[in-house]
């Protein structure tokens, strides 16, 4: 489990996307799961990664039940003109249970909370039996409880499944105790890399944030 | 009332019309609903008729300049909306002002009467032809097997469009056809509707179902229905009060949509909201 820590501006987001290709590769080499990527991230490819995008508001009216959307993740992997099967509803129902949202399979999206739909976009990339779980802040704009429970789920999916995940943040102290590794970046470039203990030093972290967010960071890492 | 009117071929192409026209425009409502659209379909369909006239005053036929325009106006505004880390109102705003200004020249320029140019601005369901009927069978097939066919795509790309990506769907392919058959619904039902009315039977329709339900597969029947009951009611008010068709169309259709919203369980959605976070409670249709 990696995760991927720094300012805003850092380019982590930018990092992580170019794994699955949403982001665009101006320059260098992307290589995922054996693929050398050139132009974009190919189809196959990205059904095979899971991918967790930061919160975003959904419109409480949206016409999608909280079933479809974990559904959603088989569709890249059952391809154009078939629909799901049995084996792919069994697979979305024990998703459900797995982030524990089957009593509201049947809501509608948008009228779950933040953390509810974090769960849910958390059974969706699963649903794909990804080889690569990407995460984008799973846990902003959530309050305190929120957090603390995304993160255990996120670590127990990880411990159970050993599902390669790569995850970006902004909480050092959650990274630091989940995290097998993490990559420290600024300026669009890697500042440091290796174990929570070897990259979170006061030194390094002073670095990178400038001295402006110490105060912040230490009582994190507290 | 008297419904040897309904005897007549003008008044059956005209009914035949109301059902093709309203299937395929309220289908394609659905998507301009659900993902936001409604500017960008507004500036198509009247790119769609600066081409109709632009093709009347070269000459050729009408038809082909709307569709011609329809498309490259998607083309044009497609990457637009596309980038997402702005506001594309504004570029819209404009690429809409240089069609209608398009439409008034090409309209300006027309030689003799204007009698066309009007026809394809207000429209006239009583006097669709047979091929114009052909085209709208046509169109609203594919529509309908478009649908039909990549429902699951189509509902992950309303959903979202980078998760419907990030799953392995071809989810721009997917957005800019459903752009481009925005262009050719429009053009097939320019005759019969009218390019200055044609988007509201496309956004009344949907809206109004959006209103009502939860549940797509359902949204789409419901907005069909909607569409097919304004083209009908209107058609029968026109015919009985002796009014202009397409905007008596349209006028039943923005009724339909004020009356969903009145009843629309979705009002309360900000109550409901609150009763979810704070546990299981009433599951909704």
């Amino acid at each position: 489990m990696v995760g991927i820590i720094g300012p805003n501006g850092a380019g982590k987001t930018t990092l992580l996307t170019l794994v699955n290709g949403l982001g665009k590769l101006l320059q260098g080499r992307v290589e995922v799961l054996g693929y050398s990527l050139q132009k974009g991230c190919p189809a196959f490819l990205r059904r095979r990664i899971g991918y967790v995008p930061q919160i975003q508001n959904i419109d409480p009216r949206m016409p999608v039940s909280v079933r479809e959307v974990v559904m959603m993740g088989r569709y890249g992997r059952l391809g154009l003109l078939r629909r799901p099967g049995p084996a792919d509803r069994r697979v979305v129902d024990s998703m459900l249970q797995l982030v524990g949202m089957s009593h509201l399979a049947s809501r509608p999206i948008g009228h779950l909370s933040g953390g509810e739909q974090q769960r849910v976009a958390i059974a969706r990339a699963l649903a794909q039996e990804p080889e690569i779980l990407l995460l984008d802040e799973p846990t902003a704009a959530l309050d305190r409880r929120a957090r603390v429970e995304i993160m255990t789920l996120v670590s127990e999916i990880h411990r159970s499944r050993h599902l390669t995940t790569l995850m970006v943040t902004h909480e050092l102290k959650t990274a630091a105790a989940v995290c097998d590794r993490l990559i420290l970046m600024k300026e669009g470039r890697i500042w440091a890399q290796g174990t929570p203990a070897e990259v979170l030093r006061e030194e390094v972290l002073d670095l990178l944030f400038g001295g402006e967010n110490m105060m912040e960071n230490a009582i994190a890492l507290q | 009332m008297d419904l040897s009117i309904l005897s007549y071929q003008f008044m059956q192409n005209a009914i035949l019309a109301g059902l093709l026209g309203g299937v395929a425009c309220s289908l394609i409502g659905v998507f301009v609903v659900t993902m936001n659209l409604s500017f960008i379909g507004v500036a198509i369909s009247h790119a769609a008729f600066a081409g109709a006239l632009c093709g009347a005053w070269l000459g050729f036929n009408p038809l082909a300049g709307a569709f011609l325009f329809s498309l490259v106006a998607a083309a044009v505004i497609g990457p637009l909306a596309d980038r997402g880390e702005f506001n594309p109102d504004t570029p819209i705003g404009i690429i809409f002002s240089v069609t209608m200004g398009m439409a008034f020249l090409f309209m300006g320029l027309l030689p003799g009467p204007k009698t066309q140019a009007l026809e394809l601005l207000w429209g006239s369901i009583l006097t669709v032809n047979d091929r114009d009927l052909l085209l709208l069978a046509i169109v609203a097939a594919v529509v309908v097997s478009l649908v039909v066919l990549f429902f699951k795509e189509i509902q992950a790309v309303i959903f979202h469009r980078e998760v419907a990506l990030a799953v392995g769907i071809p989810a721009s392919l997917i957005f800019y056809g459903l752009l481009f058959l925005t262009g050719s619904v429009i053009t097939a039902s320019l005759r019969s509707i009218g390019g200055l009315l044609i988007f509201n039977l496309i956004l009344n329709p949907a809206a109004a179902a959006y209103q009502l339900t939860y549940n797509l597969p359902l949204m789409f029947v419901l907005s069909s229905f909607f569409g097919v009951l304004s083209t009908w009611v209107g058609l029968f008010l026109s015919c009985l009060f002796d009014l202009p068709s397409g905007a008596t169309i349209v006028i039943v259709s923005a009724v339909i949509f004020v009356i969903a919203a009145s009843f629309s369980p979705k009002r309360k959605v900000k109550k409901w909201r609150e009763e979810v976070s704070a546990g299981p409670g009433k599951v909704l249709f």
